[in-house]
């Protein structure tokens, strides 16, 4: 006979604002079964689980129903609770009446009839519930970092630091990402380079790090501390244990006109290149897609100057296998282009450039060594014009979220031309000007009171060439919606920040959610910012939104923090949630009849063959059998199994049965 | 007499949809009273009898929800299910039960709104088809009739 105790929460007011609480612990007391109910106002608290540990001792209780937040947030925090108080953890279930009923619905009947529903369905199956033991796996203490841009470059380090290894994988030939490319940075104006390539040297030389550029992740299997990557080496067609980087090769390439992606397309590389000079690894690789032995079969003018021998053209893309306990993703953004704005002439105006491209012309490694030159003639602009949020908040565009690094990339290009262009006059078009952070309110009024930057308060309506000029259409709000219109040399849009092209592909290889915009999705948005959905995996920076280097750099300390506290233990306990195959007395064995059809159902391979015989050493009947270490507890097999043999546990079709008839029966 | 309220069963999986109704609530988005949630771990472990037992207990429409294609959790689940509501629906359309009582959804992690619209628009679809007592006719005949008799 089951003796179930129900614990109603309030929640501060969040659940007892709408539901009556005192009505649905009452009524959950008169189900069947039920030995003890109780409501309280704050049950994950000391006190609350206090209350639940003394309830199971006093009334001698065999299952529990929380009934209170999201199991997503709180199911581990009373599993533990009740194992604290001698009942298993697996015999504690949690009733949503928070997220799914509170929240979600007007104070009425309605809705504490509905609380009462779901804590009688979650009852019904906690009287379903057997006692579980977590599963023991080892961690294979090595972390895999996807992205060698400053948030791959601080989780590594800081991983590596505690002793732990960490194979970072990069796409592009150097690591570095988008900071590698920025020119100073706020508020302090400090060298984006100088901060970052010691960085980046310390990467490559950490014993505890190993790195591989030009390399992609191909595939990924397991589960949080026993996963299998598989990396793709991109052929380099460079042995770059060989070359020493003296640059013979690139100096000789007749290739000449590919955009360089470093000068964000404002200058131009070769097809061997080293994409930056400040570049880790500083070794060069062949464009395949540009160069012309690979497009026509002729030339090899590389081959022929590099007197070490390092070019072959022979070499092939390298699968390698790697096991990982735990995975950072710090993939990063990507910019849009000026091309995304027809308003702004589609990309078609030289002059109209983008922020980061901005940021290359005032980098003193960018194509014009740091002067401020317009793209089209190489003149000194005298007037130049900055549009913060040209995409960002613009639901017509579909990008309604606020790239947050604008307003202050924005304020600082315009200081910087300030700087270097003093008869300069600059304009900032403007929505809000949202300058949160430390010292960044302040680096903004800089901008205006001291570099005398003309902030104007309004949207820009169309930008359009004319004899020469870029003719800035807009409004000044602040002046009544007034018509604004300046004649500048050139314009900068700070462009929306987004997700990186590949990052939905990514986010499938990786089992992890992402949003509409294709930002990597965060465990939660307040508790669990650089967890994802899946154990084992955590973001860090830009891939998760936009977000600015200080708090990438802190987010990425963060994961490593996360990956360091995984590997601090031997052993994970994993979660017995797994499929079961069940066992009969003989003659039958099993109510399996060996069709197998959960070996063909099972992503994972989880299902094995397993043989029963006699004494004599006959097998009298094979059945299938899951191996509980490849199994992750999603229950294909069990819609699939036609004989009910196979079950997965916390979720079988008694627990799911009597669930819905709970439901119904009322 | 009151106006009918639909009584409806959600089947959802763990990871994408019931995430998506969390996000929902955290984003105090309102919506019908009618729906129940029942969590799996994916929908590639719902057992299309479920819906058959559901209909014979008395509910008036179902939902079932996952992952969007390539973005579940387990790899294939939710192509599975989505196999599974193929051959399904044939079977409905078979034995008389109107397919409208079955909603068929993908809403990821980050769909709030989304699972909102979809409840409010089952509820008032099912609402409109009225109550069904077709199928629990039959679930009750078999029961006592069959089964006992």
């Amino acid at each position: 006979m089951s003796r179930i105790g129900v614990f109603v929460c309030h929640c501060g007011e969040n659940i007892s604002s709408t539901v009556d609480v005192e009505k649905v612990a009452q009524t959950a007391a008169g189900f069947d079964g039920v030995a003890y109910s109780v409501d309280y106002k704050y049950m994950c608290s000391d006190p609350g689980q206090s209350l639940i540990k003394q309830a199971i001792k006093d009334h001698n209780l065999t299952g529990v129903v929380v009934s209170a937040c999201s199991p997503r947030m709180h199911e581990p925090t009373f599993r533990k609770a009740c194992a604290e108080a001698g009942l298993n953890g697996y015999m504690c279930e949690m009733t949503n009446l928070r997220e799914h009923c509170s929240w979600v619905h007007e104070r009425t009947e309605e809705t504490t009839e509905k609380a009462i529903d779901l804590v009688r369905m979650l009852v019904e199956k906690v009287k379903n519930d057997k006692p579980l033991e977590p599963i023991k796996v080892p961690i294979f203490k090595t972390a895999l970092v996807i992205g060698g841009g400053i948030a791959g470059i601080q989780t590594s380090l800081d991983i590596a630091n505690c002793g732990h290894k960490v194979i970072l994988v990069e796409k592009e030939p150097s690591i570095g990402g988008h900071m590698s490319q920025l020119s100073e940075t706020f508020p302090t104006l400090d060298c984006s380079q100088c901060i970052l390539t010691p960085r980046m040297v310390e990467v490559a030389q950490h014993p505890n790090i190993t790195l591989y550029t030009y390399s992609e992740l191909e595939s990924l299997e397991g589960y949080i501390g026993n996963f299998k990557a598989k990396i793709r080496k991109k052929a380099k067609s460079v042995d770059h244990s060989v070359c020493t980087g003296c640059g013979d090769c690139w100096t000789k390439c007749p290739s000449k006109k590919i955009p360089s992606e470093f000068n964000a397309g404002l200058d131009n590389r070769t097809a061997i290149y080293v994409p930056f000079p400040q570049a880790v690894p500083n070794k060069p690789v062949i464009d395949k897609d540009h160069c012309t032995y690979y497009q026509k079969g002729k030339c090899r003018l590389c081959e022929k100057n590099c007197k070490p021998g390092a070019i072959h053209f022979d070499l092939e893309d390298e699968i390698i296998e790697v096991e990982v306990g735990g995975i950072v993703v710090t993939t990063g953004f990507d910019v849009k282009g000026t091309d995304f704005f027809p308003e702004y002439g589609y990309g078609k105006y030289k002059d109209v450039i983008t922020g980061l491209q901005f940021e290359r012309l005032a980098s003193a490694s960018g194509p014009t060594l740091g002067e401020i030159k317009r793209p089209s003639d190489g003149k000194v602009p005298e007037k130049i014009v900055f549009i913060a949020c040209a995409g960002s908040r613009d639901p017509a565009k579909g990008i309604d979220y606020c790239s947050k690094i604008c307003c202050m990339y924005t304020a600082k290009h315009a200081m910087l031309y300030q700087h270097k262009v003093h008869t300069g006059k600059s304009y900032v078009f403007y929505m809000d000007i949202r300058a949160g952070g430390k010292n960044y309110e302040e680096f903004v009024r800089r901008a205006i009171e001291e570099d005398k930057v003309n902030y104007v308060r309004g949207r820009v309506s169309t930008v359009y060439e004319k004899n020469g000029k870029l003719i800035v259409k807009g409004a000044d709000t602040l002046m009544n919606g007034q018509p604004v219109e300046i004649e500048a040399d050139m314009v900068v849009l700070a462009t929306a920040g987004v997700a990186n092209c590949g990052s939905e592909e990514l986010a499938q290889k990786l089992h992890v959610s992402y949003d509409r915009y294709k930002f990597f999705a965060e465990a939660h948005p307040k508790l669990k910012p650089v967890e994802t959905n899946t154990a084992g995996i955590f973001l860090a920076g830009a891939c998760q939104a936009p977000k600015d280097i200080p708090e990438t750099v802190g987010m990425a300390s963060g994961a490593a923090a996360k990956v360091a506290a995984l590997f601090s233990q031997d052993e994970l306990k994993r979660e017995p949630l797994i499929a079961v195959v069940n066992r009969q007395m003989p003659p039958t064995f099993s109510s399996c009849v060996g069709c197998f059809l959960c070996e063909t159902a099972c992503p994972y391979r989880a299902i094995e063959r397993e043989e029963i015989k006699d004494r004599a050493g006959n097998v009298i009947k094979t059945i299938a059998k899951v191996n509980d270490g490849l199994c992750q507890g999603c229950g294909t097999c069990v819609a699939f199994c036609r004989t009910k043999s196979i079950d997965i546990q916390g979720f079988t079709n008694e627990q799911m049965y009597s669930e819905v008839m709970a439901l119904l029966n009322d | 007499m009151s106006e009918f309220e639909p009584k409806i069963v959600a089947f959802v999986c763990n990871w994408c949809t019931y995430a998506g109704a969390d996000l929902t609530g955290t984003s105090r988005i309102k919506y019908a009273t009618n729906v129940k949630i029942v969590r799996f771990p994916c929908t590639g472990r719902i057992d299309f009898m479920l819906l058959l037992k559901a209909f014979g207990e008395g509910a008036d429409g179902i939902i079932i929800s996952g992952c969007h294609p390539n973005d579940c959790h387990y790899t294939s689940g939710n192509f599975h299910a989505r196999r599974r509501w193929v051959m399904f629906r044939g079977l409905m359309n078979f034995m008389g039960i109107d397919t409208r009582r079955v909603q068929f959804s993908w809403v990821s992690a980050a769909e709030g709104a989304k699972w909102a619209e979809i409840v409010n628009t089952t509820v008032d679809e099912v609402r409109e088809l009225g109550p069904y007592t077709d199928y629990k006719k039959v679930a009750d005949y078999l029961e006592t009739e069959v089964t006992n008799g």
